[in-house]
């Protein structure tokens, strides 16, 4: 099946919650919704589930209008942030529940719920309580209670964010190959940028109860459409600097720049913010082209193998992240470099003018 | 917006019915006679406002909203810091939890009528415990027919041991919904145990707190069975609470119109004072 | 400030413990050295929370002592042990306005209001509430009331180390950066003792100085982040750091030569302990796609923005390798090539070679 919004808006008094948004999600791969905490995934995921009905615009699946009909009747599955399961059940009893509830014959029960509980590694937990489990076989149980009905929709909200880091690692791992190929539209919420990498699909960045681009995951990660494309998707945050450009030349405050060629050099003069993603200035020159850049190192941190540092320069904080170990000094003068190839040029309104590397 | 689902409308309309009858039409036909006059076979003539002038001047209305107001006021003062009180002193984990919740829930489960006809006979001052023990042990003179502050205070005891587990069994559930990370930081801030009542229980506990005064407001200005069952408003008319006076002026002289304007006297000040006291409440949150 | 000593540490629950299976911290010393910044790291239920609550005093150990600066604290309240902690869902008075649940601290043990007014102030501009003083705590975001439960800790000059229970849990991904950036930059600032407990390998090696690794109630590793990264002593430190983690991988050894697959693979340098069940460790980013080497069908690969996660099989298992060029597309053969220098030999789980020297 597919899913379409068409032209949805949700307002709550005076409040919008989500503006005018249209979107068309198809089967089989996952659909992410990225955004912060109340950018408004969790509203789009209740709207297409039906648990909430929208202002104006309608919903539809399969071209058919479902806007009013109440997600008991849509043949859907929601998965929830917090581990939600009946806790006066067996864990059998909670993965049957669906299949009860829509009436399959108990001939038929055992066995599928079985054939979940195998796929999520239930088997031996399937007599005892939702209590009596550790919080990522509960959250397992609920997984498998959404996959046991052969539903039209999954809808997963956050589903990893109260599990350990580990287990988040595995679950996520598995998820993928749990979910595909059932025809099954699904619709993964997170608000985590390397999460959505990791799932791959198709990603929906929202941000203030808009969808602010939507496309192929890696695409959009290295052609954001804007500004705020490139700051929401984007872990450690992208760093963003005013610029001037003047013929070939790309003036950085601190009297740092570039000369650029073909494509980008024919771009009109006048001033962009630069957006440089912070793998992209690092410490030793690794990339084919680079800029020297100088500021005074603010904080340092390394987590093993990667080495982060946040230095200041013409007064913006800038961050490096680089492979490997390096030792800074905190409140002295460091050289960094830049590839001025994956920069991405953004004009007076925040749109995408041009991507460093427009020439290849 | 045609395909707007409208049928949520009709899952209210048994509830319009059913508070239509049990509260519309009996207030309307109280607004009804609150404005008419009858002398008996189904006559009326129109009275205007004035049965409610003569309620609001009469001397007994003011004698029994005063009792009244100095009934809730003294319970209130007692039952919420005694109910807070029991409740922080309640253990919060083991055996002992259910012990106390059952040994506190077991005064609400009396009927009114016997928690009057109980203390009626607990107080008597010649075969009832209370009464005997007071009079011939402790050597007291305790007899509510006949004393109007042994009436009072009778009545506002038994008030207290009937309702105080109320208090108790929301503060209680307010408390235990504390995360243990609070009393922890407390802890670790160096907060005294009245710091940590002021700053961390007490705030955790005003939404229930709120509810438990509207409560009891509520339940004890509209008072009737216990103190007629236990003192029938007397000894003279020291314990005529206006639920009381009510009834006599109803029921005993039959005077409708009356009646009539003072239930809804009554009953606007009920509606008023709550709302006054919700408002101050929650008037911080947000 | 201090320094930390936990001395022959154990912990049960249970009143009258038997096995060591009934404990939830087994037997841990270690020393701690003061204004460093130190990270308890493992999952859920290793026994993480109830060392930090041993420390802060919230818990009594049934076994061994806790010494500040050499003296036993063991049985002191949390109150007179001058620690401060900030919870993983941020306590915050909600009656009081930013500035008092600030000062909070520093009334409750009589400071003067003038030395209250300053600290008071300094603090709040380290952490960017300056604005906020005088707003009420209740109604900020989940970050900026984290930062009051710090600001609490920081006031206080006397605090002897201030302790993290997974503070941000609540956090969104970007504010989390910020705020732990903010607490490094802190910790940079005024050298107070601090230790971080987590589940998240991310957040503690990047805090921490020197990582504490724990599993099962026991301590597994303890070091610097490169050294937990580069070296790990045990599978599991292998296996829980890095994202993705540690190859680990089932080998044979045989006149002193570890063969995968039926491949010779060259070790880091020469064996020096036996054990029944032997693995290699080598971490996905010193695996090569090669033109040469053990031979393996790629699964999957995910483009993860700075690189991309190479899933392959060799045989039954899985190994994966970090490229930055473009990856093969999935089923394709290629070659894999474990760089030796990184490539270590684990008996029983515990690292069994050396290097060379």
């Amino acid at each position: 099946m597919t899913l379409e919004l068409r032209n949805v808006t949700k307002r709550v008094g005076a409040d919008t919650h989500i503006h005018e948004t249209s979107l068309r999600l198809e089967p089989g791969e996952f659909n992410i919704l990225l955004g912060a905490t109340n950018a408004g995934k969790s509203t789009l995921i209740k709207l297409m589930a039906g648990l909430e009905k929208p202002t104006s615009g309608e919903i539809r699946v399969d071209g058919e209008n479902v806007t009013g009909l109440s997600p008991q009747k849509r043949n859907i599955s929601l998965v929830h942030q917090f581990f939600i399961n009946y806790p006066h059940m067996t864990v059998f009893d909670n993965i049957a529940s669906p299949l009860r509830v829509a009436g399959i014959p108990k001939s038929e029960i055992a066995g599928r719920v079985e054939q979940a509980a195998d796929i999520l590694q239930l088997r031996p937990m399937l007599h005892r309580r939702p209590d009596e489990l550790s919080g990522g076989q509960q959250q397992r149980c609920a997984l498998a209670r959404a996959i046991v009905k052969e539903s039209k929709a999954i809808f997963l909200d956050e589903p990893l964010a109260n599990l350990d880091y580990k287990l988040r690692e595995e679950l996520r791992e598995q998820l993928p190959d749990l979910l595909a190929g059932r025809g099954t539209v699904i619709v993964y919420a997170t608000s985590e940028p390397t999460e959505a990498l990791l799932l791959g699909g198709r990603t929906a960045l929202v941000h203030e109860g808009r969808i602010v681009q939507f496309g192929p995951t890696t695409e959009i990660y290295h052609n954001p459409a804007n500004q705020l494309s490139a700051t929401v998707f984007s872990d450690p945050p992208v760093n963003l600097a005013p610029v001037v450009k003047r013929g070939n030349r790309i003036e950085l405050a601190g009297g740092h720049g570039w000369t650029v060629e073909g494509a980008v050099a024919a771009i009109p003069d006048g001033a962009y913010t630069v957006g440089v993603r912070p793998h992209f200035v690092s410490p030793v020159p690794v990339h084919e082209r680079t800029v020297p850049i100088r500021g005074v190192v603010r904080i340092t941190e390394l987590s093993g193998s990667e080495s982060v540092a946040h230095f200041e320069m013409g007064g913006h904080v800038w961050v490096s992240l680089s492979p490997g170990v390096h030792a800074y000094k905190v409140g002295e003068e460091h050289e960094f470099y830049m590839a001025p190839e994956h920069c991405f040029y953004f004009g007076e309104n925040g749109d995408l003018v041009i991507k460093g590397d427009a020439d290849g | 917006m045609k395909t707007e689902n409208q049928r949520g409308w009709l899952f209210v309309l048994p509830v319009l019915i059913l508070v239509a009858f049990n509260a519309l039409v009996p207030l309307m036909t109280v607004v009804n006679y609150s404005v008419q006059e009858t002398f008996g076979d189904n006559l009326f003539f129109w009275h205007g406002v004035g049965w409610f002038e003569d309620v609001l001047r009469s001397d007994r209305f003011h004698a029994a909203l005063g009792r009244q107001a100095l009934f809730t006021f003294t319970i209130l003062l007692i039952e919420v810091p005694l109910g807070v009180a029991i409740a922080l002193a309640m253990p919060r984990k083991g055996f002992w939890v259910s012990v106390c919740l059952v040994l506190m829930a077991l005064p609400l489960l009396i009927p009114w009528n016997v928690v009057g006809a109980m203390w009626n006979i607990f107080t008597l001052p010649d075969i009832g415990l209370l009464g005997y023990f007071m009079n011939h042990v402790l050597g007291i003179d305790y007899n509510m027919t006949q004393s109007p502050l042994a009436a009072w205070v009778t009545i506002i005891v038994m008030d207290v041991w009937h309702w105080t587990s109320l208090v108790v069994l929301l503060a209680y559930a307010g408390l235990i919904s504390i995360p243990e990370a609070y009393y922890q930081a407390a802890k670790i801030d160096g907060a005294s145990n009245w710091a940590v009542f002021r700053y961390i229980q007490l705030p955790k506990m005003k939404r229930v707190l709120t509810i438990a005064v509207l409560l009891r407001f509520m339940d004890s200005f509209n008072i009737y069975t216990e103190p007629f069952v236990l003192t029938g408003g007397g000894p003279g008319n020291s314990t005529t609470l206006l639920s009381i006076d009510l009834v006599k002026v109803a029921l005993g002289q039959f005077d409708l119109g009356i009646a009539a304007a003072m239930s809804l006297i009554y009953f606007a000040f009920t509606l008023l004072v709550s709302w006054l006291f919700y408002t101050i409440m929650t008037r911080n949150e947000q | 400030m201090a320094k930390i000593t936990l001395d022959k540490l154990r912990h049960s629950y249970l009143p009258n413990p038997a096995g060591p299976d009934d404990f939830a911290l087994k037997q841990i010393d270690l020393d701690w050295t003061d204004g460093g910044a130190y990270a308890l790291l493992g999952p859920s239920g290793c026994g993480k929370t109830t060392l930090l609550n041993i420390i802060s005093g919230l818990l009594t150990p049934s076994h061994g002592r806790v010494l500040f600066d050499g003296q036993d604290v063991t049985h002191l309240p949390p109150d007179r042990r001058n620690i401060a902690q900030v919870f993983q869902f941020p306590v915050i008075y909600d009656t009081m306005t930013v500035y008092d649940n600030l000062a909070f601290p520093l009334r409750n043990r009589g400071v003067d209001e003038a030395r209250v007014d300053a600290r008071v102030r300094e603090i709040a501009a380290m952490l960017e509430l300056e604005d906020r003083l005088a707003m009420r705590a209740s109604n900020l975001s989940p970050d900026n009331k984290q930062k009051i439960s710090m600001g609490r800790g920081l006031v206080r000059e006397d605090v002897n180390v201030i302790m993290f229970d997974e503070p941000l849990t609540v956090i969104d991904p970007e504010l989390k950066w910020r705020l732990r950036s903010k607490l490094k930059e802190l910790h940079q600032r005024i050298a107070v003792t601090m230790i971080y407990v987590t589940h998240d390998q991310t957040e503690a090696l990047t805090f921490a100085d020197q990582v504490v690794v724990m599993q099962l109630g026991e301590v597994v590793q303890i070091g610097t982040p490169v050294e937990l990264f580069e070296r790990p002593q045990h599978t599991f430190v292998g296996h829980f750091i890095g994202s993705p983690g540690m190859n680990i991988l089932p080998v044979e050894v045989d006149g002193g030569v570890a063969r995968f697959a039926g491949h010779a693979v060259q070790l880091e340098g020469p064996i020096v302990r036996q054990g029944d069940r032997t693995e290699i460790g080598v971490r996905p980013e010193y695996v090569r796609l090669a033109d040469s080497g053990i031979p393996a069908t790629v699964r999957k690969a995910a483009d993860i923005g700075r690189y991309t996660v190479v899933e392959t099989m060799v045989g039954d298992h899985v190994v994966n390798a970090i490229t930055d060029r473009l990856p093969p597309a999935p089923g394709a053969r290629v070659f894999l090539h474990f760089e030796p220098s990184q490539t270590r030999l684990y008996a029983d789980g515990w690292i069994a070679t050396e290097v060379w020297k």
